[in-house]
């Protein structure tokens, strides 16, 4: 740790661990739920169970991508943040309002939450992945900008690099089409047109940018490769997602009531977005194998290779399975969707989250890289969660195609439940790995506790 | 990469890029709003609509449903629900819930009144009009 005040990134960090464990205990409960449709019922149905399970994914990432600006910004800046005081704060903040907000679901009947909470004066609830009652999302955009100012600040008074300005791009970015949540017209169409706005212009937008910028970090932490050539990678790459994915959020206006041209544009446009997550893998590889240094965090190394290839399979492949428009006319809204973002939330968001906290978090904690044995079980955890997300993928894949085959094609489709009833086996298998991936899960948290071997000091 | 093509290049076809696609898509939306009236009919968008969409989202029926292939894929398909099953279907159905079959997937009960059931069914009859290209591929949604 070069600055004193990249320790407030710690806290974030931490919380964003603890919150992963809450987001996977809740998949397991819905993985569950789609086997024995009535467990838990009606403690938490299902649809309440979803809002914790995503939305604690939303703000762990949160907390994952604050942290990292707090840790990164500093030494990118060579100064001292501009106020380590509100950062703390802030944290305090936004954890509490998202506890209280999870808590809210958990407790309290969605409708009575949302009239308890102002959503008769200003109706924003009630739509995926942005469910946060009134007051949670004001007080989302009130942490966003206190952040952004902190963060702001630190670059304006110190060295201005590019990692730091495409950081601090992204970041800006997600504040402003977080926004897009207040607008809810009564128009179904126009409601969904803009909520694109916030959800594909975040993950396959901005949030990209903000995921290049950490990757970039780690691989010159870790490989000492000169910036000007990792810069020079990162902003290409970054150049080609907003090329392909603007315009490529047309694959979501193929049948929502848009006009018949997006098919095209969304098509073509979101074909092409494999394109940086390829480059992104290359780019990676490329750097490790043109190390100019040792560094002994090797398993900060597995994960910034991993984040390149999974991102590439998840967001890419995965993507590309199902974006074209005559395909995508059978598979929208199947399992084939859920594959897709598993695997793509995993390997994008999750796996850079989990390099910037593995490269970062030894340093917080004084140390260049973790013992021997502590990375040894991180590296266990790493392929026990990325291979047990392949898995579930290829289950639900499965379970999509046979879905589509049974319910939407053929002389006598089947109706929903029917054909759920049939592609059953794969919804257990799904299930059983979730397990797996709960278990890479604690094995990671239990190799920051690992006391075998000597951890690394010298720098 | 090669030495000639320098971060300044890389940087100014991401500035480049970003703003040229960003305008497009400006423009792609302003032509969007100019086209949607006649395919999302919202001179249909009665009271009871607005009061029926305000219902779906406050019961959160989004996370469990999908509506035009969007949401959650626990429950059916709803976009079309009108057509495959008609109001009356609807209102007897949600009334209905739980089935309390054991070890299939359960619905709340919502206590809706018939008001606020009719509201539900117009929202959905009008979301059924709504013109997706022919989107579900069949009734089963």
């Amino acid at each position: 740790m070069q600055f004193q005040s990249q320790a407030v990134a710690k806290p974030y960090f931490i919380a964003a661990i603890g919150l992963f464990v809450g987001q996977i205990l809740f998949g397991l409960i819905m993985g569950y739920q789609y086997v024995v449709g009535d467990f838990l019922f009606p403690a938490i149905p299902f649809n309440v169970a979803r809002m914790v399970h995503t939305n604690l994914l939303i703000v762990w990432l949160l907390f994952g991508f604050m942290g990292a600006a707090y840790y990164m910004i500093p030494e990118e800046t060579e100064t001292e943040l501009f106020s380590p005081k509100l950062a703390l704060l802030m944290f305090w903040i936004f954890l509490v309002a998202g506890a209280l907000t999870i808590v809210g679901y958990l407790m309290v009947p969605y409708a009575t939450l949302a009239s308890m909470t102002g959503n008769d004066i200003l109706p924003t609830m009630g739509r995926e992945f942005l469910e946060q009652p009134l007051i949670t999302k004001v007080g989302i955009v009130i942490v966003a900008l206190a952040f952004l100012f902190n963060i702001s600040m630190t670059v304006l008074k110190g060295r201005k690099t590019s990692i730091s300005l495409v950081m601090l791009l992204g970041l800006w970015g997600l504040a402003v089409f977080f926004l897009f949540s207040f607008y809810n017209p009564s128009n179904l169409v126009l409601d969904k047109y803009f909520w694109w706005w916030t959800v594909h212009l975040w993950v396959e937008g901005v949030w990209e940018l903000i995921l290049g910028a950490m990757l970039a970090f780690v691989l010159i932490k870790v490989t000492g490769v000169d910036r000007e050539v990792i810069e020079k990678w990162l902003y290409i790459i970054i150049a080609m997602t907003l090329i392909t994915g603007i315009i490529g959020t047309g694959h979501h206006y193929f049948w929502i009531g848009t006009p018949e041209y997006w098919q095209w544009f969304g098509s073509v446009f979101s074909a092409l977005e494999p394109i940086p997550f390829f480059m992104m893998t290359v780019f990676a590889f490329n750097m490790v194998n043109r190390r100019r240094r040792e560094h002994p965090n090797k398993a900060a190394t597995l994960w910034a290779l991993g984040t390149g290839v999974m991102a590439f399979l998840g967001a890419g492949v995965w993507g590309f399975l199902h974006t074209l428009a005559p395909v995508n006319f059978f598979t929208h809204g199947t399992q084939v969707t859920a594959a897709h973002g598993h695997m793509a939330f995993y390997g994008a968001y999750v796996m850079v989250n989990l390099a910037m906290i593995s490269y970062a978090m030894p340093m917080l904690r004084g140390r260049t890289a973790n013992s021997g044995p502590a990375q040894t079980m991180e590296m266990w955890s790493f392929w026990l969660m990325t291979v047990s997300i392949v898995f579930i993928t290829l289950f639900l894949t499965a379970a999509g195609i046979l879905q589509v085959w049974l319910q939407r094609m053929g002389s006598t489709p089947l109706g929903f439940m029917a054909a759920q009833d049939q592609i059953m086996i794969f919804y257990w298998l799904r299930e059983i790995t979730g397990f797996v991936f709960l278990l890479g899960l604690v094995l990671y948290i239990w190799s920051f506790f690992c006391k075998k071997g000597e951890a690394q000091t010298a720098a | 990469m090669s030495e000639t093509f320098t971060k300044a290049m890389a940087r100014n076809i991401f500035y480049g890029g970003a703003v040229f696609f960003f305008l497009l898509f400006l423009g792609l939306t302003f032509d969007t709003m100019q086209t949607l009236p006649k395919r999302d009919h919202r001179e249909n968008i009665t009271d009871s609509v607005v009061r029926g969409k305000h219902i779906w989202e406050t019961r959160d029926c989004i996370g469990c449903h999908t509506l035009l292939g969007e949401g959650a894929y626990f429950a059916p398909e709803l976009g079309n629900v009108y057509t495959r099953r008609g109001g009356p279907f609807i209102k007897a159905w949600i009334a209905a819930q739980p089935t309390g079959a054991p070890g299939r997937r359960q619905m709340p009960q919502f206590n809706l009144t018939d008001q606020e059931l009719d509201d539900m069914v117009a929202f959905l009859k009008w979301t059924s009009e709504v013109n997706t290209n022919k989107w579900p591929p069949n009734i089963e949604g």
